[in-house]
């Protein structure tokens, strides 16, 4: 036995996630495209067909409203159900039923539906795939009351918040980045869970607060890395759950710093980083030394030519120097 | 044409469906009065002319099986079981009704009589209606889950995708198609080609067939059989039950615009309540007492709902909250 943690992958610690919540709750069904015997297409499912079966692992063909339906169905009457949209890009064919109907059952049944269904799908961009592949709209589903949303932004947390998605009474929004499924990390073995509404504290700074989400969190370390040459120390705040959302560390943190700037993949009109933005001016205003900052994609489509994406999409460079800029001027 | 009552059907039963359809219309008709002296708010879309349907496919149903319904879907709601209490006092925005006044006419709850929601959504809950039948499927619960959706639905994507999955699972579920061949003012020949929603069924692979929709014993007849099969392994069916409502799409709509006088005057000639009682009497089977006692239950049985849903307290604005 040596004391170093075991490392696996974004991707494999949520089958990890999965093959434990199957196997210790008999009434999970999962729905989705390529998720059978072909694994999932991230292999996102990789061996779990093996194990549980066409039962319970239900592949489809191309219908992602009948696919987001039924799992809400199907969790309304004593399953607990997944259906993965696996490109978050196609949610789009569903989202009524996940707005309309997955996310007001249970208030407006007063409570007495349980809604227990988890709707994952991975956004982002990775490998220029294009704009209708590369979308980051989770702000969206946080701005709809009924949802929570969980965005993992490291293999330990794919598997603590899968696990707490599936062990929850209403819908979760189970949001992955395409980019992070290869990524390593240390996951200890076994059974643990990691709460939602509850972000953590990646990197610890006195100067400048950076939050970020999803793949914009290895992003921002990365950045801080290279600040912390130049002698700026930045605290970089990853809140793990956007819905709920740790709004009591982000304050902490702002006041601890005095300055403020948000990451975020997608575009920032009236998006995560306008919304960080306002819950700092509310109620930590006082707290603020300089105007509050947002590194966020340009309000473009995703364009295909790697040269443009990288000029629309945040960057290290830009991180660096649009905080630099906030305590230097 | 039916002269005699069917085999299935004893005295008994015959005399519960017309029960069942009296406490459909009179409970419609009250809440046009209610709707239309302004006590009570939001909108509400009547299920009169068309009681024969939900009467009769819900007669085959245990209290178990689950019903997935439309924004018509206060008759659903009444004959799977939902008490006309907890019913009215929901439409009232009412602490005591089913959703404690969360839900109203369109979104209304009542899972404990397997009551699985009227929908604002066309189309919305047939995907909802197939996935709680894949659950009742992998969980072994024996429940037979009915998807009541309209014309207007069938048109939409939900239907299609609802369908496929079914039948390619042969999942335990009746697909409960009323139409009354109009979308909101959109006559079905004019939305769609094809006609036959019943014909549709092919294209999936499973049974499909067309029923009088206003003749109560065709419809229980047919809902039986497809509830049976359901229940014992068979998959899917697609009934198409031909009916039609009888006053406009929604309280306030007259409905005249989109269909002739005569059109109307037709079918409420061939109201599902009214040919019963004369088939029944007709045919030795049942007299006029008999129904006088019924509609005299029927009125105590609204008056106490009305009453209670009326004396009941408002929700409390501070649970607002509550259950978000």
């Amino acid at each position: 036995m040596t004391n170093k943690q075991r490392e696996i992958t974004y991707g494999e610690a949520g089958v990890e996630a999965l093959r434990e919540e199957m196997g210790r709750d008999p009434s999970i069904v999962y729905i989705g495209q390529g998720i059978g015997p072909r694994g999932g297409n991230f292999r996102q499912t990789r061996g779990l067909w093996k194990e549980f079966g066409d039962g319970r692992l239900r592949d489809t063909g191309i219908c992602e409203l009948g696919e987001t339906g039924l799992a809400i169905g199907a969790a309304m009457n004593g399953c607990r159900a997944i259906v993965d949209e696996v490109f978050l890009d196609f949610i789009l064919e569903a989202m009524t039923q996940v707005i309309q109907q997955a996310a007001t059952i249970h208030y407006l049944s007063n409570g007495k539906i349980k809604v227990p269904v988890v709707i994952r799908g991975a956004m982002g961009s990775v490998r220029n795939a294009g704009a209708q592949h590369a979308h980051s709209f989770y702000a969206w589903f946080a701005h709809t009351p009924g949802l929570k949303v969980a965005v993992p932004s490291t293999p330990y947390d794919c598997k603590g918040l899968l696990k707490t998605a599936l062990r929850q009474d209403t819908p979760v929004m189970f949001i992955e980045h395409k980019g992070l499924y290869n990524s390593k990390g240390e996951v200890p073995e076994g059974e643990f869970l990691v709460p939602f509404g509850k972000a953590s504290v990646r990197r610890e700074g006195s100067d400048v607060t950076i939050v970020a989400v999803g793949r914009m969190v290895q992003l921002a370390s990365e950045a801080a890395s290279a600040l912390q040459d130049e002698g700026i120390a930045a605290e970089v705040i990853d809140p793990r759950t956007v819905a709920p959302l740790d709004r009591d560390t982000i304050l902490r943190s702002v006041a601890k710093t005095g300055r403020l700037a948000v990451v975020d993949e997608a575009p920032a009109a009236c998006g995560f980083s306008g919304e960080v933005i306002a819950l700092v001016s509310t109620h930590g205003f006082d707290s603020l030394d300089a105007p509050p900052r947002r590194i966020c994609s340009l309000h473009v489509p995703n364009p295909f030519s790697p040269a443009l994406e990288n000029e629309m999409m945040p960057s290290v460079t830009k991180v660096v120097s649009e905080v630099r800029e906030m305590l230097r001027g | 044409m039916q002269t005699a009552l069917s085999e299935e059907i004893d005295v008994e039963l015959s005399l519960d469906l017309y029960r069942c359809m009296l406490q459909l219309r009179d409970f419609e008709l009250k809440v046009q009065e209610l709707y239309r002296t302004g006590s009570m708010p939001g909108f509400v879309h009547l299920y009169v002319g068309e009681e024969a349907v939900a009467a009769g496919v819900c007669a085959s149903l245990k209290r178990e099986d689950l019903v997935y319904s439309t924004h018509r879907g206060h008759g659903h709601a009444l004959a799977k079981g939902v008490p006309a209490r907890e019913l009215m006092a929901e439409l009232w925005g009412k602490r005591t009704g089913c959703c404690g006044g969360r839900g109203g006419s369109m979104h209304t709850f009542a899972p404990e009589y397997g009551f699985m929601g009227t929908n604002g959504i066309v189309g919305g809950s047939i995907p909802l209606a197939a996935g709680s039948a894949l659950a009742a499927q992998l969980r072994n619960s024996g429940q037979v889950v009915v998807s009541f959706f309209g014309d207007g639905a069938v048109n939409a994507g939900s239907f299609h995708e609802s369908l496929n999955l079914a039948a390619v699972w042969n999942l335990p579920v009746v697909f409960a198609c009323e139409n009354n061949l109009y979308a909101t003012e959109m006559a079905f020949y004019r939305a769609t080609k094809n006609t036959s929603v019943a014909s549709r069924a092919a294209a999936y692979a499973i049974p499909g067939q067309e029923v009088d929709g206003v003749d109560v014993y065709e419809v229980y007849g047919a809902a039986k059989k497809a509830i049976q099969r359901a229940r014992t392994g068979g998959g899917p069916t697609l009934l198409e039950f031909k009916t039609y409502r009888t006053l406009g799409h929604h309280e306030g709509d007259p409905g005249t615009e989109y269909r002739t006088r005569e059109e109307v005057a037709q079918w409420k000639a061939r109201c599902p309540i009214k040919s019963l009682r004369e088939r029944m009497i007709g045919s030795g089977q049942a007299n006029e007492s008999q129904f006088e006692q019924i509609q005299k239950d029927t009125d105590a049985w609204l008056d106490d709902a009305v009453q209670f849903a009326k004396s009941s307290p408002t929700p409390d604005p501070q649970t607002v909250l509550e259950h978000s």
